[in-house]
């Protein structure tokens, strides 16, 4: 009797391993299907349900290589505070801003509007030809770039592409692999402490050298330089905006120039991959004249 | 021996219950950003009807492209999908959803690898750098969304993207 009740126990318990495997598994595809065949709701509905979350979770597996969101803002925050040690910031602030309000109009446009906290940009002090992008969202630009710049949508430019830097998880790349392999093992394990530090160190030397002495490589670039000529487009700038900040660097920059001299292509050969991925010829850029008052009030005498 | 009855019902309920969980159509996403907000209408001009915490979970209810139309205590609403995951996120202990237990699969979003308590220690090794600053970077420049709209406006440019 009593080993009749264990084996009646042992299947009960199997059949509940069983269903409640079932029950936690919350694939929407099994689960939605079983409601569209009761008629619970409409194939349609089901369709799109099933293409919705198939499509968050083809992003999130992607993101899961590397870092979430919150770890990306983290590993920003100290990348931002290394670039604000290394640099004084320009601290106007309705010049910033106006900076920002043109890359929060870019990144709502973009196909990743939603970050942990959001887009942010900062001016830096510095003659420097130069801007750069943390995982986190903080943009920075020096006001060399800015002097580069003849209209609000050359600024526009600059700042989406560093936004395609971000969104294309460039920095993130720079983290060397042995190191995202620490990560990864910091994480299962629960070791923590001072490997996790380790690694957290690690990772934010990678990225400040990658940005402020190697540069990313030349596909990163024009990547980015894509980015921005779609977020340009899509906002409604003139993307000629891109091209014309482009030449004004080419008369300005020296190979020898820290900054954009020494991690970015030479200005020309940026040029000519966006004039032969668009096949648009260049045209000066068509600002409106409030725009154009408006940028020359903010940047103007920078 | 009492338990085995105790487990045996136990298990029953459990079945049982689990069942009509089963065949629910109800499908969660999670907040992953700091601040998500619900718009009135599927894009950045919809009024903001309210603001979700990080790790909030949502029912879906549609869908129209990159926006979701989803529910949490009973108010509806438009999130962009980049502001959402599938994956449950737990919070840290000492934080809101604590309860929400994380699965192996899940690791990556449970409140560990880089965090708060990691730049602590980073910041305590590294004295000469300014978090203030940071700190001041991301909290001045954040504004309503009308005022961007308010911005493109002035300045004369006209979206023709399709999702704003
Ligand atoms: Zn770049």
């Amino acid at each position: 009797m009593k080993r009749k009740t264990f084996f009646l126990c042992l299947f009960l318990s199997a059949a509940l391993l069983f269903c409640g495997c079932q029950a936690t598994l919350t694939t929407t595809t099994k689960v939605t299907t079983q409601a569209e065949k009761k008629g619970v709701i409409s194939p349609e509905k089901a369709k799109s349900i099933k293409k919705s979350t198939a499509k968050i979770a083809k992003a999130d597996s992607k993101r899961r290589e590397e870092f979430t969101p919150e770890q990306e803002y983290y590993i920003g925050r100290s990348v931002a505070a290394v670039i604000m040690n290394k640099y004084p910031s320009y601290t106007s602030q309705p010049v910033n801003e106006y900076l920002n309000l043109i890359g929060q109009a870019l990144a709502q446009v973009s196909d990743m509007p939603e970050i942990f906290l959001g887009y942010r940009v900062l001016i830096l002090n510095s003659d420097e030809i130069n801007a750069f992008a943390t995982p986190g969202g903080h943009i920075f630009i020096t006001k060399g770039l800015l002097r580069c710049c003849r209209t609000e949508d050359a600024v526009a430019a600059v700042l989406a592409h560093e936004i395609g830097h971000i969104q294309l998880k460039h920095g993130i790349r720079a983290i060397k692999q042995e190191r995202l392999i620490e990560f990864g093992k910091t994480i299962v394990t629960e070791i923590g402490g001072d490997k996790l530090l380790e690694t957290f160190d690690g990772a934010i030397g990678d990225f400040t050298n990658m940005m402020i002495n190697t540069g990313y490589s030349r596909p990163f670039e024009y990547a980015a330089d894509d980015v921005a000529q779609t977020l340009l487009r899509r906002l409604g700038y003139d993307p000629n905006g891109l091209v014309e900040v482009l030449m004004v660097m080419e008369k300005k920059l020296n190979p020898e120039d820290t900054g954009f001299g020494k991690t970015h292509p030479p200005p020309q050969d940026r040029i000519d991959k966006v004039l032969k991925k668009t096949g648009i010829k260049y045209s000066p850029v068509l600002t409106p004249q409030v725009r154009q008052i408006r940028f020359m009030k903010n940047i103007g005498n920078i | 021996m009492s338990w085995i009855r105790i487990s045996l019902l136990a298990a029953l309920l459990l079945c049982a219950f689990s069942q009509p969980l089963f065949s629910a159509t109800k499908e969660f996403l999670s907040v992953q950003v700091r601040q998500g907000q619900l718009r009135s209408t599927p894009s950045f001009l919809g009024k903001v009807t309210a603001t979700l915490a990080y790790g909030d979970k949502v029912e879906l209810i549609e869908d129209k492209g990159a926006w979701k139309m989803v529910t949490i205590r009973k108010i509806k609403g438009w999130m962009h999908m980049s502001a959402l995951t599938t994956k449950t996120i737990a919070l840290q202990a000492g934080k809101a959803n604590v309860k929400t237990g994380a699965t192996s699969g899940e690791l990556a979003l449970a409140g560990k690898g880089f965090n708060a308590k990691v730049e602590a220690e980073f910041k305590s090794k590294n004295k000469h750098l300014d978090y203030a600053a940071v700190d001041r970077m991301e909290r001045i420049f954040t504004f309503k969304p009308d005022r961007v709209q308010a911005f493109l406006k002035q300045g004369k440019i006209s979206p023709e993207g399709p999702e704003r």
